[in-house]
């Protein structure tokens, strides 16, 4: 047996215009969990893509167990036993969990091609029962979490005997539990010994899981390197390729008196007595578990999604807000979390998509301005550092982090005392996100009272002023960011027993 | 980033109206056979006058634009001509002044658009489709118990100049038509009213959240697409007559194919009205060259069907390029086990 399960070797790939991979080398060891890291845009997809026999490489090869193999096709690269488990699990919501398992490759009677059911659902039990799973192989796979759907693709990937297992971004949509949960199972498949690639923006995923690193940044092959006493800070240095001296930028604005206040804010089945409040120039983060209900109290406060109970205060009035455009007109903005569906119009320019939220301010009797429209979104691209060859570009054409500074320029052209940003740091590259934060503290400087959810606790920490704990629905407590600590806020998380710790004066 | 880096001049060309052009060469071709079918064809009277067969129904493809843009479709406008124009008919053989009845007509056809807009926002679960394909259903009901299978008439004589009259050399149908077209240009391409009905064609969630009343647009359109059917009913009975409760059958088919063959793309959020102005002259001549030659109305179906499939073919290659980017290629259309990993990472190439 060779040393390596899979080993590509000076691999190289072209695109028209780009060279999306160069010289790159990977090694990966029976039974071992193995990370591949990098920005957005780092050559990790293309290289999975080349894995998993979609592209062929232009230059390089690519051994087996130490024999060079061709793959021709996706179907050979699965006839190896190479599968993928993506982040954004492409299943059929309207099958169940067996149908899905078994897609593709259900085992049938050869004469009368009746599927062996009975055989394939006593399969999949085992395949379940192995992977710990607490669903039955009957139910539909729409009615499972996003966690549970990602057991189903692990076990399809099990199914077809997978040796070799390709995890993409597999903990980016789940909470830190079922992080857990997956980290657990990963481990188990590595004891079995199944060789896994693990890909994820999370460093904590890395360190927790992985024995080794692959570092990737603009196609190029950085390093490899085994994860035990690894600094942190020579990995981040490997991917964007400088000192990061300061992660988070320092901040300066001057806190003033309350903007925003909310008392009481409830929706059955979603959120309860949910209260608090927002000064000028003050970051709040709103932080919990994923499906905590931050996103539904979010929209609620703006607008787009229903409450029951609950009451609205700006600079100490009392406010009615039932639509996103009530919202707007009293000067709160939102970022949402999903840019690409909830917050930009893909096909259509920077222009008019900077507009979109203001279209009256940009239009006289009726009639648009586009003189004017290019103005603002001249002047807000520049301010916000958005890098784009063309104000005429489509949205779609930018990168993450990009797209998101596009939103915000998009909220500052109404006159808002409030922004609300929902992750707004979500799937953006490290590089990106620096530019983010500096632009959140700049608005914070501006005097915009801001509310940021985030699930990310550096990012809590490092980019707050207070910090509001949501735990099911309920607010468990709220800390001034300077006494919180990681373990705390996550206690206050993911325990009942959370403390109200250090409620702080309005 | 520097200032001079942005490229901030806006990219021009004609490549963006290529579908246009292609619509006016076959124009022009249809003309150019028909000139050879008929000595009298190529003057300007024929020219001008020939317009007056079909643009009755154009006015219905103005609204449909819109509303194909929005990304619905509506299959109930040819009832509510046919309602509307039965209604008319019948509150002016009751004793209306005529006057008052093309009134009656407008206010009624406004409110059928009206009963759609409202049941699209009030059921956004369903489709504007089926919604409208049940009002289709119900409006020519309600015409058929008005008139049962009778005709009504009998209008004053100055009714008939609607379709017929001149202005000068000029049709008095195609002055109308003209206006109302600029009219429906301008709204949509230069008002804020026509940049909301883009946005919420393309994307309504984002529209949603941009506070943009998504429900205001949908219902204006509609009651629009009524008030235009309203004028098509009065110009329909006009060049009639008089009316029966089966007028104006399939016109909603005939206006949602020419404004499909304008290249207005039935995924909603583009095009442009310009091509669907040409193709209503394009569809309008070639019918009348066809009845030139006595050639029957099913050929020209055949010929229409083949242009729009062709039109639909363009707009899919013309696309392409667009479904590069990452949420378009999300759609799992051919996943295979080991995954064809074109969905897994919004990788741009620029990359930060």
């Amino acid at each position: 047996m060779a040393d390596y399960i899979l080993e590509l070797r000076h691999i190289s790939k072209f695109f028209p215009g780009v060279q999306a991979l160069k010289d790159v080398h990977f090694q990966l060891k029976p039974a071992e969990i193995h990370a591949i890291m990098g920005e957005n845009g780092a050559g990790k997809s293309t290289l999975i893509k080349i894995i998993t026999g979609v592209y062929h490489p232009d230059e390089g090869e690519i051994l087996f167990n130490g024999q060079p193999v061709h793959f021709r096709s996706p179907l050979d690269a699965q006839r190896l036993g190479i599968a993928a488990v993506y982040q954004h699990v492409a299943c059929f919501p309207d099958l169940s969990v067996l149908e899905n398992i078994f897609l593709g490759h259900e085992s049938f009677d050869s004469l009368t091609r009746k599927i062996h059911w009975r055989e394939l659902r006593k399969k999949a039990e085992v395949l379940l029962q192995s992977l710990d799973a607490d669903f039955s192989p009957s139910a539909s796979m729409g009615s499972l979490s996003i966690a549970q759907q990602q057991i189903v693709e692990i076990a399809k990937a099990l199914s077809v005997d997978a040796k070799i297992l390709i995890m993409d971004e597999p903990t980016a949509p789940l909470s830190r539990r079922e992080c857990e949960d997956l980290y657990r199972i990963t481990e188990g498949l590595r004891d079995k010994g199944v060789s896994i690639i693990f890909i994820s923006h999370r460093i904590e995923d890395m360190y927790r899981l992985a024995e080794r690193v692959t570092v990737l940044r603009d196609g190029h092959y950085i390093a490899t390197w085994d994860v035990p006493g690894l600094e942190q800070a020579r990995l981040v240095q490997g991917m964007v390729g400088r000192e990061i001296t300061q992660y988070f930028p320092s901040r300066h604005a001057a806190i003033g008196e309350e903007i925003f206040r909310v008392e009481g804010l409830s929706r059955t089945g979603f959120f309860k007595d949910i209260s608090f409040s927002v000064r000028r120039g003050e970051i709040v983060a709103l932080t919990g578990l994923v499906g905590a209900g931050r996103t539904e109290i979010c929209e609620s406060l703006y607008g787009i999604s229903p409450r029951d109970a609950g009451r609205l205060f700006l600079e100490g009035k009392e406010i009615a807000i039932h639509t996103s455009a009530e919202a707007l007109a009293h000067g709160i903005g939102y970022l949402p979390e999903d840019r690409m569906k909830q917050g930009l119009v893909l096909d259509w320019d920077l222009i008019r998509n900077i507009t979109l939220a203001s279209l009256k301010n940009f239009c006289r009797n009726g009639f648009m301005q586009p003189s004017q429209e290019k103005d603002i979104a001249l002047r807000l691209t520049d301010s916000l550092k958005v890098k784009t060859a063309h104000i005429y570009a489509k949205a779609s054409t930018l990168s993450g982090g990009n797209q998101q500074k596009l939103i915000v320029a998009k909220l500052l052209t109404s006159k808002l005392k409030l922004i609300i940003l929902d992750e707004p740091t979500k799937g953006v590259d490290v590089g990106a996100k620096t530019e983010i934060y500096r632009i959140m503290n700049q608005l914070a400087e501006e005097g915009y009272g801001i509310i940021m959810i985030s699930s990310e606790m550096p990012e809590v920490i490092g980019m707050s002023d207070r910090i509001v704990v949501i735990r099911e629905g309920r607010k468990s407590a709220e800390f001034a960011t300077p006494d919180a600590t990681q373990e705390t806020i996550l206690e206050a998380a993911m325990t009942a027993h959370g403390r109200e710790a250090h409620a702080i004066a309005g | 980033m520097e200032k001079t880096a942005i490229d901030i001049n806006k990219p021009r060309g004609l490549h963006q109206y290529q579908w246009e052009i292609f619509l006016v060469v076959l124009f022009l071709a249809v003309n150019v056979v028909n000139s050879f079918l008929s000595p009298y064809y190529l003057t300007l009277d024929t020219f001008v006058s020939t317009p007056m067969n079909f643009l009755d129904k154009a006015f219905l493809v103005l609204p449909m634009t819109m509303i194909i843009i929005l990304g619905n479709i509506d299959v109930s406008v040819g009832s509510i001509v046919a309602l509307t124009s039965v209604l008319m008919a019948v509150s002016y053989n009751a004793g209306l002044p005529m006057p008052l009845a093309m009134v009656l007509a407008l206010l009624v056809s406004t409110t059928c658009g009206f009963i759609n807009g409202f049941l699209q926002i009030k059921f956004k679960e369903l489709s504007a489709t089926i919604i409208t394909l049940s009002t289709m259903t119900v409006f020519r009901g309600i015409a058929y118990v008005i008139l049962e299978d009778r005709s009504a008439g009998k209008f004053p004589s100055w009714f008939s100049f609607l379709a017929w009259g001149y202005l000068g050399k000029i049709p008095f149908i195609l002055i109308v038509f003209v206006l109302a077209a600029i009219v429906f240009a301008v709204i949509l391409h230069t008002t804020r009213f026509g940049r909301m009905i883009y946005a919420v064609g393309s994307n309504r969630t984002a529209c949603e959240y941009s506070g943009i009343r998504t429900d205001r647009i949908i219902l204006g359109v509609s009651m629009l697409a009524g008030l235009m059917a309203g004028f098509t009913s009065l110009f329909l009975t006009s060049r009639m007559g008089s009316t029966r409760p089966n007028v104006a059958l399939n016109y909603e088919l005939d206006a949602i194919a020419m404004t499909v063959l304008g290249g207005i793309s039935t995924n909603g959020g583009k095009g442009r009205i310009t091509g669907p102005l040409i193709s209503i002259f394009l569809i309008g001549f070639l019918n009348y060259g066809l009845g030139l030659r006595n050639v029957s109305a099913q050929v020209l179906l055949i010929i229409l069907g083949f242009l729009l499939v062709l039109s639909v073919l363009v707009q899919n290659f013309t696309d392409r390029p667009r479904q590069k980017s990452p949420q378009k290629s999300s759609a799992p259309t051919r996943r295979s086990d080991a995954g064809d990993g074109s969905d897994i990472h919004e990788n741009s190439a620029q990359g930060g």
